[in-house]
């Protein structure tokens, strides 16, 4: 069964359309909540005149939090409510509950807030308050510097994307015999627990935390969910009826975390043709408040300088704060920012040397048993040559690059090529200190058997996957094993959906705890089997403090190709082919990881050509819908292939590592790469809209 | 009173003339398969078939269906050609997160009635109206495809 393609466990529910996403639950009693947000970007609130309610109505606020007024995600400095400032456009000052939505909306509508404003922070360059900063060297940068034949120096800008996932964040909380349960849309059902009783001030056994069917989340349901869940749990817990509170797009788009935006500075040093040093400042945009700001911020410091062996590092990174939406969690996590300047200046350096980019960075890869940037070890098959190899073979890279060079007339292409890993599983230390999975298999007195973790579905296949791992494992068919969604009162704390780590880390657990199940198999009788999570031994210990040792257990890899064609005098782009070639250990099912390649590399195009957040001078949002923040549509990139080498990693279940990250992250320094190779310009920010291209155009025109 | 079929029963709705045919759907109908993704025309996730079109029930105001015919993922489900669909979808696990999938379908059909052999741009053409953040499209776009020489004389 692992590796072919079987029908998904949940195909037959999403395809009827029967499968229940929150905003199709319906509860007796229920009520709806919408948020008073804030108008100013920063202000101290001085006075709030509240409108005449009647009795079903609630306003729920910062004196409704019956616990701790934060919310735990990994620092705690964003209230539940705010106390006396507001940090963003948007921030939530308070909720309005009640039966009908109509009458809410009116009360919101003459709520009157009385602001004293204070001066925001728009532009992260000018901000000074660092959230979180780090930093780290190997070798000597600073004799590397000196002994360089030359200095190049770069800055790049990434934007902010959305996570753009169809169905928008949505949760209902509500009591229920003297607890509180709060379910829906959501990747991380321990996140929200732990969030939950510390906004309540509730122990952890009085709270439950489901996830109902979740439509699609790529980071955006990491973090966001925990502070959607104390404030509705908040209003349930006042109003002591089910509350429910569905997001609509704008609000969704406006409000909720995204991709953090990033000014990345590199300064190399060149000698005899190569790199020697790499002397990095990496700029993350967190927005108002922490949340996941300083491990997305980890990640994009260990990957700054690429899948590049470069002998002397040093790397600073700022987490910095500015008076916009917090941003999170976003596939790649952190990562498509730093691999995306290390790409393009890789390119450049490349080019101011006249050499062929490609044979420049073949000269720098790192293969198996050097060391990482935190001196850790590559400690098995880098397969890069022969992804690059298969990838030419596909696109036909190297001709038409060489080919592209000298166009002129209207028509113009370009192709390009990008190379990046995806460090699988949580960074650092993570898994063994802080996460400690757990995963339980229940086998019942009818002999199926039920997997109990608290991975989510949110559409990655995860419960077609993990069932066949059992499945194979035992050697029952795939229809005795079920894989419920999670509920914190049923499954163990096997940690977050997030970070490639499911199948790789839980899959693994879950195919040792059937090995066990089936050497102890009893039929006709109820066994339960628990795994907990052991660290690799292999692995050199990672130390945040010094950056130092193994970041990751193991790499998954990726050589992105894309040949574009732009019109010089429209400036409008076509994609004419994208290719991937991947990694990622031995595929479990082959539609699902070509799914979920395909899905992220067009994502990831996105990314790199039209999505990006844009605000007015005031720090409003201007796109906050699908008529304005534009995702690919299935005519935008017709000719996309995805292709996979097999490195299978020991550690994980049948050889499997992370999948899912990993697309998001090469896809954007293709794109630009291509751009330049048809425009024979050079490019520092992505995404380089159509807007872009025309402003370069008539620049060229102008000279 | 507005009067329509639904899922080819004659039904009757006492909403007003201005409200949304999603929101009716779902909220008195109870059918939920018609899902909210953005409620401004853009996303598609709310298509429903009307009279034969495909539509976005969010931009269906109540007043305008009067004795019109409505199908809804619900009812499309119990026909042979949903069948046929379904599993070329399942046969390449075009499902992901499902949220876009009913309206997916309903548009696959669109496609296959008008051109029961449509080349792989027609189908581009024809879900480009439907917006899935998961997939990358291929996946959906082979399945139609699939559709369309399994179910041979069916559209
Ligand atoms: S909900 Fe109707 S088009 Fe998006
Ligand atoms: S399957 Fe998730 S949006 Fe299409």
């Amino acid at each position: 069964m692992i590796g072919n393609s079987v029908k998904k466990k949940d195909h037959d529910a999403k395809i009827s359309g029967q499968a229940s996403y929150v905003d199709d639950i319906v509860m007796e009693g229920m009520l709806y909540g919408k948020m008073l947000r804030s108008t100013k970007a920063r202000a101290r609130i001085k006075n709030i005149v509240l409108p005449e309610i009647s009795d079903d109505y609630f306003i729920i606020d910062k004196d409704d939090v019956t616990g701790e007024n934060k919310i735990h995600v990994v620092l705690e400095d964003m209230p539940v409510f705010p106390e006396d400032t507001v940090e963003y456009i948007g921030d939530p000052i308070l909720m309005v509950v009640g039966p009908d939505r109509k009458e809410i909306a009116r009360i919101l509508s003459e709520i009157v807030v009385d602001y004293e404003e204070l001066e925001p922070v728009f532009d992260v360059r000018k901000s000074e308050i660092s959230f979180f900063h780090h930093n780290y060297n190997k070798g000597d940068v600073d004799c590397a510097f000196e002994e360089a034949d030359r200095i190049i120096t770069e800055t790049f800008e990434t934007g902010q994307q959305e996570q753009a996932y169809l169905e928008t964040n949505g949760l209902i909380a509500y009591p229920q015999d003297g607890r509180i349960v709060v379910r829906g849309s959501m990747q991380c059902p321990y996140y929200v627990i732990g969030a939950v009783s510390k906004a309540l001030g509730e122990e952890r056994e009085d709270i439950r935390i489901i996830q109902d069917v979740t439509g699609g989340a790529f980071g955006g349901k990491e973090d966001y969910p925990s502070i959607l869940a104390c404030q509705v749990a908040v209003a349930a817990k006042k109003a002591e009826r089910p509350v429910k509170y569905v997001f609509d797009r704008r609000e969704d788009m406006e409000f909720t975390s995204k991709r953090h935006p990033s000014v990345c500075t590199y300064k190399a040093s060149v000698k005899d043709g190569k790199v020697t040093g790499l002397d990095i400042h990496v700029i993350y945009n967190a927005g108002a408040y922490t949340t996941l700001t300083d491990v997305v911020l980890q990640r994009g410091l260990i990957g700054a300088c690429g899948v590049y062996n470069i002998g002397n590092l040093r790397v600073t990174g700022d987490g910095m704060k500015t008076n916009t939406v917090p941003n999170g969690a976003m596939r790649g996590f952190g990562a498509p920012q730093t691999f995306f300047a290390i790409e393009m200046m890789m390119n450049h350096i490349a080019k101011s040397l006249c050499t062929d980019p490609l044979t420049f960075k073949e000269k720098h890869l790192v293969k198996q048993g050097d060391e990482t940037s935190t001196r850790g070890k590559f400690h098995f098959q880098v397969p890069l040559p022969e992804m690059i190899e298969r990838a030419d073979q596909l696109s036909d890279f190297r001709k038409k690059h060489a080919l592209y060079k000298s166009q002129t007339g209207r028509f113009r292409k370009g192709i390009g090529i990008s190379m990046v890993y995806h460090g699988c599983g949580f960074t650092g230390n993570g898994e063994r200190d802080i996460i400690k999975s757990v995963a339980k298999l229940r086998k019942n007195s009818d002999d199926t058997v039920e997997l109990l973790i608290s991975i989510t579905d949110m559409g990655q296949g995860a419960k077609t996957t993990f069932t066949k791992i059992a499945a194979d494992t035992l050697g029952i068919p795939l229809d005795r094993v079920t894989f419920n969604n999670p509920d914190t009162d049923r499954v163990p704390d096997s940690g977050p959906t997030v970070a490639s780590r499911s199948i790789m880390v839980v899959g693994e657990l879950i195919k040792r705890a059937s090995e066990k199940l089936k050497a102890q198999w009893k039929p006709g009788e109820e066994q339960v089997i628990e795994e907990h999570y052991v660290h690799p031994d292999f692995m050199i210990p990672f130390d945040i403090k010094t950056f130092r040792g193994d970041a990751y257990p193991t790499y998954s890899w990726a050589v992105n190709v894309i040949e574009v064609e732009v019109d010089t005098l429209t400036a409008v782009t076509k994609v004419l082919g994208a290719w991937g070639v991947y990694d990622v250990g031995t595929p479990l099912d082959l539609n699902i990881v070509h799914g979920q390649l395909q899905g992220g590399f067009l994502q990831s195009i996105g990314y790199a050509s039209m999505e990006q957040i844009g605000y007015n001078e005031k720090g409003v949002v201007r796109n906050h819908s699908f008529s304005d923040y534009i995702i690919p549509t299935a005519m935008d990139v017709p000719n996309l292939v995805t292709d996979l080498v097999e490195v299978p990693y020991a550690a994980g279940p049948y050889g499997a590592k992370g999948a899912g990250e990993l697309p998001n992250v090469a896809p954007a320094p293709a794109y630009i790469d291509a751009l330049e190779n048809a425009l024979q310009n050079r490019i520092q920010h992505i995404p380089y809209t159509q807007e872009d291209i025309m402003t370069y155009l008539q620049e060229v025109e102008n000279g | 009173m507005i009067n329509f079929i639904l899922n080819g029963e004659q039904v009757s709705s006492n909403s007003n003339q201005n409200e949304r045919l999603l929101d009716v759907l779902r909220d008195e109908f109870r059918l939920t398969g018609a899902k909210c993704g953005c409620k401004e025309g853009e996303c598609g996730a709310c298509s429903v078939i009307l009279d034969g079109k495909l539509v976005n029930s969010c931009m269906v105001a109540m007043g305008s269906i009067e004795d019109s015919t409505v199908t809804t993922i619900e009812g499309y489900s119990k026909t042979r050609r949903f069948q046929i669909l379904s599993e070329a979808y399942a046969a390449v696990s075009a499902v992901q997160c499902g949220f876009c999938i009913p309206g997916m379908m309903l548009a696959s059909e669109c496609i296959l009635a008008e051109n029961p052999n449509p080349s792989e741009e027609d189908i581009r053409r024809g879900i480009s109206g439907n917006l899935c953040r998961c997939t990358g499209y291929n996946a959906i776009v082979e399945a139609v495809g699939t559709a369309a020489k399994e179910g041979k004389g069916l559209w």
